[in-house]
């Protein structure tokens, strides 16, 4: 350890607090009262586009200067994808598709 | 309950194997700049935000400021503030300490389990989002605490496991996709990701890629609006 103990906590401390206090913002603003319809909109719409935004997310360090930067990635999200859309099973699919993952990282790449 | 708890289970398993490799990690690092495995456990319960925990082992090794942490905290999970806009009438009902546990809760992960859930026979609502999230905050607990405790013994290699929560973002999204009337809303999220990726770069695409998303949503807010259900209407 290079700082104190106690400053060590302090950092730990700021972190929770802004953490939480982003979190519960939504339920600070319109916890209280009817929501406006605007918000109620954006809360059925954003899921998806949540979502969508995470796996890029995911994938935000992918680059195509070598094979293996980028193909383990997209072969991986298509079985993921083909697997999900054929069989319906999240299980399998997350299973499969890590397993292909790993392997493609580790022994083809 | 049991039927409500081992459905909870079953669809925080993909979690479990995506926070086995990160949760470790996170402990051995956190032990490798000498935070035993009590720092990294006492910061996995409170903080509870997995990309943070990591930027934190450099402001404990350099001393930063607490005004640059604070930032820095803020800037980093600021996609965290969308998260709750979907939940303030669902949470409502649910207590102020089950709300409360829920907030706190809310990662990523989280966050997916709770859009993902669909009102099903013999599973009780509140308490599949309160276990659901609660097995996410129980698996990074076990993680970082074995990490912190054993993580060097563990040989096995384990590159690439953490794809699996990749590919729970991408089942959600397809099965979002599967049942909804228009693909715009992730259409627009994908276009803007990679454009403000190209812009801002990689480590700083989120909030503005996210910004952007929220203000195209609410400008085709006339056109997309007829493509959601309102629950009340629709029951």
């Amino acid at each position: 350890m290079t700082i104190s103990v106690g400053y060590s906590i302090a950092i730990i401390a700021v972190c929770v607090v802004c953490t939480f206090l982003e979190r519960a913002l939504p339920f600070l603003l319109f916890g209280g009262r009817e929501v406006p319809k605007i918000v109620k909109y954006l809360g059925r719409i954003l899921p998806m586009a949540v979502m969508a935004t995470l796996v890029v997310y995911c994938l935000r360090s992918t680059t195509f200067d070598a094979m293996g930067n980028f193909l383990p990635q997209i072969i991986a999200v298509a079985v993921v994808a083909a697997l999900h859309l054929w069989r319906k099973n999240t299980f399998l699919s997350i299973v499969v598709g890590t397993a292909v993952y790993m392997v493609l990282v580790q022994l083809v790449f | 309950m049991k039927q409500t708890f081992l459905y909870a289970f079953r669809r925080t398993v993909p979690i479990m194997l995506g926070f086995f490799p990160l949760g470790l990690a996170y402990g051995v690092l956190m032990e490798s700049i000498g935070y035993n495995f009590l720092w990294s456990t006492l910061t996995s319960l409170t903080v509870l935000a997995g990309s943070l925990q990591f930027l934190m082992v450099e402001f404990f090794v350099n001393g930063t400021p607490l005004i640059t942490v604070a930032l820095l905290a803020l800037l980093l999970n600021s996609r965290h503030i969308f998260y709750g806009i979907s939940f303030v009438e669902r949470f409502r009902s649910f207590g102020s300490g089950s709300r409360l546990f829920l907030i706190y809760s809310l990662s990523d992960e989280s966050y997916s389990l709770h859009c993902a859930h669909k009102p099903q026979e013999g599973v009780d609502e509140k308490w599949a989002h309160l276990f659901s999230a609660g097995f996410v905050l129980f698996y990074w607990l076990v993680f970082t605490f074995m990490g912190g405790l054993v993580g060097q013994l563990i040989t096995f290699d384990t590159t690439g496991i953490d794809f699996s929560l990749t590919a729970l973002f991408v089942v959600i999204l397809i099965d979002q996709l599967r049942e909804a009337k228009t693909m715009l809303p992730a259409a627009i999220a994908v276009v803007s990701g990679i454009v403000c990726i190209l812009l801002f770069g990689a480590a700083n695409f989120i909030l503005p890629s996210l910004l952007i998303t929220v203000a195209v949503l609410c400008l085709l807010r006339p056109r997309l609006e007829q493509y959601t259900v309102e629950e009340e209407v629709a029951a």
